[in-house]
């Protein structure tokens, strides 16, 4: 069994509506972020690796199985998808433990894992409530410890963040940390782009059902050649750092940083542009403190790649 | 060789992880379909009869010259109430419930996400179906033939225990059992094929009442025309529901149960094959 989520050239149309479009992947583990407007194609991607449509063209396998090896496949895998819905009836804690004892384990198993699951998502004694009395918040948790009480190996997350208020985000993106660093697959589909930049290892860029960009969330940034990149300089003159980048005519824009101690640079060519600092800074001219990016981030890129209103700037 | 390398792998498939995940799975869905509000017209379906024959307990008396017309009577509700309207409507209720209404209800991506196989969760949710309209029209049958009888006293106990009556409940019980299965497996069918399965399966109630009078051939393709030759009372009908009682080819019991069983068979094959395709996209419900 290889350790890789693939997607071999895999169309899906829904009648004569694009899903996807050739799309060919190869996830290894980590955290991987599916980032694209509302009808990108994430969730169409989440419901082919799972099997809940059939693509009408192409191959996947998850982690050496098919889609269609159920009892095999959703032993290691939850799906966390984005449908508000639940069978009628179940309280929190029914919900999670039918689900388990559908694994075929033994009960006490299923009680064991059902609890630690529950205790993970925070769900304290509402689990002993009946779903449909829960919020937005609370069924999204319900919802991820049942897609995780197996201890599953790939973890498909489908807008997880939706609903959920800043502190029990906060937890839920260290949950995902935790159990990316386990040497787990998380893939996550999420709007809050700020969020997703912080804790992905990767990107996966889609928009109308096409693959924009997909990797490590720099390198996608150092691929986007055509737009300038933009550096935060931290230094004690900010404005004579500016002058002497457009002196030299490499700059295209320069912005103060709030503060007053610092400032934004925008560059074509950011190898030429860091060693021309350096310089800068052996002449002594200026006393830098610190450079970081400011636009390698998913939401820079997600921009520069699909345009704010989901259309390719 | 290929054939025993094909048996190999049918006997090494996980036939023990199966059964216990369709047991659970029928667990939670009895759990669901005997137990909720929704099913109360269900019921009312069911135990109609039952109050009807009640009344007639409590208001008329009960002559023993009168047992054969209640006989009858009782065949009559069995053949034309029960097989026609109540276990039709009833099972259609139950049975498009299963995977319909779970898509209507968007929650049965919980199910398909679970790690069974399609066609275990298809099984499991057709026999908790089938236990729940067998439970449910079976108990209305017996209330049925126990009041039926009760108003006659020693007469009725004795027909009952040493005449025929033990005999006719027995094959009711059978007409009954196998007409949840049989309509149960073809509403699970339809309810799989259309968003809405009632225009379908008021296509059914018409093929099921012009069979008799098809060819043989046809007669085959149909729940009621088998469960007429079970009935252990002759039901003799006039106008309309003449048809509805007409037997033109006679056919023995055993054969008319096996035929019956067949036809379940295959269209539970065929919907089998159908939920392996099956996709979830609950915009489109």
């Amino acid at each position: 069994m290889n350790d890789r989520i693939i997607f071999e050239d895999v169309s899906k149309f829904y009648g004569e509506v694009l899903g996807v479009n050739q799309i060919s992947l190869s996830i290894p583990p980590g955290i991987t972020t599916l980032v694209g407007p509302n009808g990108s194609g994430k969730t169409t991607i989440m419901n082919l690796m799972t099997g809940l449509v059939q693509p009408s063209n192409g191959h996947i396998s998850v982690l050496g199985l098919a889609p269609a090896d159920q009892t095999e496949l959703f032993s290691i895998l939850g799906y966390c998808t984005q449908f508000d819905f639940f069978p009628r009836g179940l309280t929190g804690w029914q919900f999670v433990l039918d689900s388990l004892m559908l694994h075929g384990m033994e009960k006490a198993m299923a009680v064991d894992l059902a609890q630690q699951a529950i205790e993970r998502v925070q769900l304290g004694d509402a689990a002993w409530r009946k779903i449909a009395g829960y919020s937005k918040g609370m069924r999204q948790k319900i919802r991820l410890a049942q897609a995780i009480a197996h201890h599953p190996r790939v973890l498909v997350l489908d807008e997880p963040l939706n609903g959920l208020d800043p502190m029990a985000r906060a937890e839920s993106i260290a949950l995902f940390e935790e159990l990316s660093r386990q040497g787990m697959h998380v893939l996550i589909s999420s709007h809050i782009l700020d969020e997703v930049d912080r804790i992905s290892d990767r990107v996966i860029l889609m928009t109308g059902g096409y693959l924009i960009a997909e990797g490590n969330i720099h390198q996608v940034r150092q691929e986007v050649h055509e737009k300038p990149m933009q550096v935060l300089i931290r230094c004690d003159r900010p404005e004579v750092l500016a002058s002497k980048m457009f002196a030299i005519n490499h700059c295209v824009e320069a912005r103060l940083h709030a503060d007053g101690k610092g400032v934004f640079l925008r560059t074509g060519d950011i190898d030429q542009f860091y060693s021309m600092l350096n310089g800068i800074a052996a002449d002594g001219l200026v006393k830098i403190d610190a450079v970081a990016p400011a636009d390698d981030d998913a939401n820079a890129i997600y921009e520069y790649l699909i345009g704010k209103d989901g259309s390719p700037s | 060789m290929q054939l025993g390398s094909r048996a190999r792998e049918i006997v090494q498939q996980p036939w023990g992880l199966w059964w216990m995940q369709a047991q659970r799975l029928t667990r939670i869905e009895l759990r669901r379909n005997l137990f909720s509000w929704k099913a109360t017209w269900i019921y009312c379906l069911a135990f109609i009869p039952a109050v009807i024959i009640f009344i007639h307990l409590l208001a008329d008396s009960h002559p023993g010259f009168q047992m054969s017309e209640d006989t009858n009577i009782l065949a009559g509700i069995v053949q034309l109430y029960y097989i026609r309207l109540g276990v039709f409507f009833g099972c259609l209720g139950i049975f498009s419930r299963l995977i319909r209404g779970e898509m209507i209800e968007r929650s049965l991506h919980f199910y398909l996400l679970s790690p069974v196989r399609r066609e275990v969760l298809l099984l499991a949710k057709f026999a908790a179906g089938s236990i729940s309209a067998v439970f449910l029209f079976g108990s209305a049958v017996v209330a049925d033939f126990a009041l039926m009888y009760a108003g006659f006293g020693a007469a009725g106990r004795d027909y009952i225990f040493n005449g025929p009556g033990m005999g006719q409940l027995e094959a009711y019980l059978l007409i009954i059992v196998l007409a949840c299965l049989g309509y149960g497996a073809v509403f699970l069918l339809l309810s799989m094929m259309f968003k809405n399965p009632t225009p379908a399966a008021m296509l059914v109630l018409g093929w099921e009442t012009i069979n008799p009078v098809l060819p043989s051939l046809l007669q085959k393709i149909s729940v009621a025309s088998y469960l007429r030759h079970l009935m252990p009372v002759t039901v003799g009908a006039e106008g309309i529901f003449a048809l509805l009682t007409v037997e033109t080819e006679p056919v023995s019991a055993w054969a008319a149960t096996v035929g019956l069983l067949v036809l379940i068979a295959v269209v539970l094959t065929y919907s089998c094959l159908r939920i392996r395709t099956l996709e979830i996209r609950y915009s489109t419900e």
